[in-house]
């Protein structure tokens, strides 16, 4: 079973994603800001994070580069859901090492249509 | 909606556009019609189906585009870009490598998502750097599709929806709420209004059409129809892609299908058929 870490500093968006994710086969893992994330993916490399793109502490992207410079860290799939879609932000968040965005709000539909397109559905 | 009134409607679909219209599909027909009804100023659906009685050109065009179906998204079904990526494009590459010429044919194009997918992998393919001459036709029975197709812009749901963040951000530049496809990947399609049940004389012969989720709609003698007349102006060593999950079962005359390519069709009749054709 694949596993998806669900980063979001809102518990219900988390309790959401989760179990969706769960309806999708997924095995899932949350974390509530990047550094827990961080410490999460040092203990378990999921198969796929899908990350907020506006988190409190240090921002998604900030996660994303940490993650990156890790062992093993370009090995997970990275959706970045975000309410932010101008090109800049996007081509910054391409050049942090995000795979895919998904535009905030999601649904089931969205995410399992990202996750196919990243081969994972 | 009364049964007169659907049977009357499903015969001008078929007649004129070979869609076969389902049996109790009435609220969807009636929410298709309504904006018909409002645009041309009728009092309601059984009016407007009353005037479609005296054939007036514009009120049927409107009453087809109303009907068809035209939902679709960048790189739909993932795995026919692929095939035309890691299949099709090398052998014709190989093939016409003399001509440098190749020809692509969209038949049933909607608002322009398939041919602009087929275009970015094309350019990726860099084969205009190379010196070769590609023709990309998309047509669409829809003239309001074509109009947007033409124009190439897209709404965020619309790029969200198959297009990867690479693509977006390299391929459209942001307008408001909206993206506009890059003019060089605009520039490289010819959209045209075109109805599948008319001549394709007009076209010129492919190297690959893509067929996709339009023949569903139609009834078993045009959906052969249509495959027979593609095979006609497909060249010898053309390929044909359909939707990887539609049938091609009793409709294989002339096309053998590629080993582990769903959806991916060969022709097997010789070249020129065309020619033949039109002797019959």
């Amino acid at each position: 079973m694949k596993i998806c870490l669900v980063v979001d500093d809102s518990r219900v968006i988390r309790k959401v994603a989760c179990k969706i994710l769960e309806e999708l086969s997924f095995e899932t893992m949350e974390a509530e800001s990047g550094p827990e994330a961080l410490i999460v993916c040092r203990q378990k490399m999921p198969d796929v994070i899908l990350l907020d793109g506006q988190l409190p502490q240090s921002s998604g992207i900030d996660f994303l580069k940490s993650l990156r410079s890790e062992t093993r860290g370009n090995y997970p799939v990275v959706l970045l859901c975000t309410t932010e879609n101008d090109p800049a932000h996007l081509s910054e968040a391409i050049v942090a090492g995000a795979d895919e965005y998904i535009l905030k709000p999601f649904d089931r539909e969205l995410i399992a249509a990202k996750l196919a397109e990243v081969g994972l559905v | 909606m009364h049964a007169p009134d659907y049977t009357y409607l499903a015969d001008v679909l078929r007649r004129r556009a070979g869609i076969v219209l389902a049996e109790k599909k009435t609220h969807m027909i009636e929410t298709r019609l309504m904006p018909v009804v409002r645009r041309f100023g009728f009092r309601d659906i059984a009016s407007l189906l009353k005037e479609l009685h005296y054939g007036h050109e514009a009120l049927v065009q409107a009453v087809i585009e109303a009907m068809t179906t035209n939902d679709s998204a960048f790189f739909r079904d993932r795995k026919t870009f692929d095939e035309f990526r890691d299949i099709v494009l090398p052998a014709l590459k190989q093939a016409r490598a003399d001509t440098k010429q190749l020809k692509i044919w969209c038949t049933a194009c909607a608002a322009g998502q398939e041919p602009y997918s087929i275009a970015m992998l094309l350019d990726d393919a860099k084969l205009v750097d190379e010196g070769w001459s590609i023709t990309l036709v998309a047509t669409d029975i829809n003239s309001q599709m074509i109009a947007r197709a033409q124009e190439g812009i897209y709404s965020q749901f619309e790029v969200q929806r198959g297009l990867p963040i690479r693509r977006l951000v390299s391929n459209f530049t942001q307008e408001g709420a909206n993206w506009r496809i890059s003019d060089h990947l605009r520039r490289m399609v010819s959209f045209r209004t075109f109805n599948l049940l008319d001549s394709f004389g007009w076209l010129p012969d492919c190297d690959v059409v893509f067929c996709r989720n339009v023949l569903m709609y139609f009834d078993l003698k045009t959906r052969a129809s249509v495959l027979d007349r593609i095979g006609d102006i497909l060249m010898s060593d053309g390929a044909l892609l359909v939707g990887p999950a539609e049938s091609m079962e009793g409709f294989m005359q002339g096309y053998v299908p590629a080993d582990s390519a769903p959806g991916l069709f060969y022709k097997t009749r010789p070249a020129p058929a065309r020619r033949l054709s039109l002797v019959k």
